[in-house]
């Protein structure tokens, strides 16, 4: 569904990716994994078309991805923005319906906006009110349905857990889970890699803009290595 | 009858509503700050000026050709500026804004520096308080559609808003024409009622008195747009007679509101039945949410 080809981004100098490639089939929840500043954010903005690539492409459904991030939303990949980014003054109804600012089929919508009320049922107690008024979770939430509203088939998330209290922790990847479940496809980075890979079908680890390790999500997880640098075992001595 | 002064007032707070309203798009809607409105106020006044007493077309076309003219301009501008971010922006508005005085100070075909004089007094009240009526519920129809909602999902989180497939490149020109039409209006009623242009008129204290009026009244209000007009129109007026003193308490006036309220007298709020319902509703959620929080640190504590 989507192939990325050896992508190389650069902030001036800095170089945030030296060659990334990864896959990401139908159906399946793809997390990348790594440190602050393993450029995993930084691919997101670059699949989505906020960052222009030095060298390398991304393939989405035999579509080459430009940098218009308009086009790339109407291609089917909708981005859950790290920190939310929920317009903070307009009503949860308008933050959801902006999500489906291109689309004109309006039958659809009306009932992708009560299955995304099925997923999140606070947001339609609080469909009124506005955004910034909600906590933290609920604008998490809002986040997503926000992205789900755009109708894309393939979910890009990005940190979707920051900040959260644990409890509130444990729903978003749940929720994650049920997302998949209405035939989404899922590229999730997260800091919390415990989570992410006990959700996910597959992984990829970022380290210093490379990727350092892929393959299924339960190997990833058992990894010694992996485990000592990022899962917090103290089992293995060392780690990056 | 109302005094001729009284009445002059009432033209000065209609002419500098009709800029400020257009402002208010630009600024308080669409998040840009510009410091170069008085620029397009100056392209309005003078193409008016040109339409009524060197080409001798009646008042309203020159009315009209001082708002095109405006808007013209602004696409051009927009379209070399609006790709740059936040502060760049503003200073661009800036040095826009001051070229256009520049070069009218240099057309002696206008006047030139020493501006010109003995205009037609084209503009009367009646004209002025229509026009200003007609803005206002021009832009409260704009601000309350959707074209509205997007320009505010625009301000409030530009990525977010591109991430959802916005033409923000697209909503900013609009605001920015909208607005620098406006402009051109109240350019065009000022000089045919004052009945002389002088560039210095539309320098950046003019320019930055428009902007002040804006954030004053509150960012995002219309109300709030009406009301900042009002008072920092009036507020000077009042003061007359205190020669330069009064140009201290205006801006006393700014410092203190600012530093008191700074979201404007009005905030975010509309002086309408809706907009009152929707505060308090904001209100009771913001209560209840810091209840949730408070329970629930409480709950963490024991």
């Amino acid at each position: 569904m989507l192939s990325v080809h050896e992508l190389h981004v650069s902030y001036g100098g800095i170089k945030a990716l030296r060659g990334v490639s990864m896959e990401v089939n139908q159906g399946e929840i793809v997390t990348i994994i790594g440190a602050n500043g393993a450029g995993k954010s930084t691919m997101l903005n670059a699949i989505t078309g906020f960052l222009k690539p030095a060298k390398g492409e991304v393939i989405f459904n035999g579509h080459k991805l430009g940098r218009n991030p308009a086009a790339i939303v109407k291609l089917g990949i909708c981005h859950v923005p790290e920190g939310r980014l929920v317009f903070a003054n307009l009503s949860v109804q308008d933050n959801l319906m902006l999500g489906a600012y291109l689309r004109k089929d309006r039958k659809k919508m009306a009932e992708d906006l009560e299955k995304v009320f099925v997923l999140f049922p606070r947001l339609k107690e609080r469909i009124k009110q506005q955004a910034g008024t909600l906590s933290g979770g609920e604008q998490q939430m809002l986040a997503m349905g926000r992205a789900l509203m755009t109708d894309g088939e393939l979910v890009l998330m990005d940190e979707p857990s920051l900040g959260l209290a644990p409890l509130l922790v444990k729903t978003v990847f749940q929720i994650i889970k049920e997302i998949r479940d209405l035939g989404k496809t899922i590229l999730l980075v997260e800091q919390n890699a415990q989570k992410a890979l006990e959700v996910a079908d597959r992984a990829y680890v970022l380290e210093q803009g490379r990727v350092v390790k892929e393959g299924a999500a339960c190997d990833i997880q058992s990894d010694p290595a992996i485990r000592a640098a990022y899962l917090g075992s103290k089992s293995v001595a060392g780690g990056a | 009858m109302l005094s001729s002064y009284f009445q002059q007032i009432i033209v000065l707070v209609g002419i500098n509503m009709i800029a400020v309203l257009g402002l208010s798009i630009l600024t308080g809607f669409t998040g840009l700050f510009s410091f170069g409105h008085a620029g397009f106020m100056a392209i309005g006044a003078y193409i008016a000026a040109i339409f009524v007493a060197r080409l001798h077309l009646p008042f309203w076309m020159a009315v009209a050709a001082g708002a095109a003219g405006a808007a013209l301009v602004s696409i051009v501008i927009g379209g070399l500026t609006l790709k740059l971010k936040g502060d760049y922006f503003c200073i661009a508005t800036m040095g826009f804004g001051e070229a256009v005085r520049i070069i009218l100070n240099n057309i002696e075909y206008v006047g030139g520096a020493r501006g010109w004089e003995s205009l037609p007094q084209l503009t009367s009240l009646w004209v002025v308080l229509v026009l200003a009526v007609a803005m206002v519920v021009i832009t409260w129809n704009l601000i309350n559609s959707r074209h509205g909602r997007n320009m505010v999902a625009i301000r409030e989180e530009e990525l977010a808003a591109q991430m959802a497939g916005i033409n923000v490149f697209r909503y900013k020109m609009v605001a920015l024409v909208v607005s620098a039409a406006m402009a051109g209006i109240a350019g065009a009623l000022l000089g045919n009622y004052i009945q002389f242009l002088r560039p210095t008129m539309f320098n950046m204290v003019k320019s930055t008195d428009l902007t002040i009026m804006v954030i004053f009244g509150g960012l995002g209000s219309i109300s709030g747009t009406i009301v900042g007009t009002i008072i920092l129109t009036v507020l000077p007026e009042l003061f007359r007679n205190f020669a330069q003193w009064r140009l201290v308490v205006y801006g006393l006036a700014v410092v203190v509101i600012m530093v008191g309220r700074p979201q404007g007298v009005m905030g975010g709020f509309e002086m309408t039945p809706s907009g009152i319902r929707k505060h308090f509703a904001a209100r009771r959620a913001r209560q209840a949410l810091e209840a949730e929080l408070r329970a629930a640190e409480r709950e963490s504590a024991a």
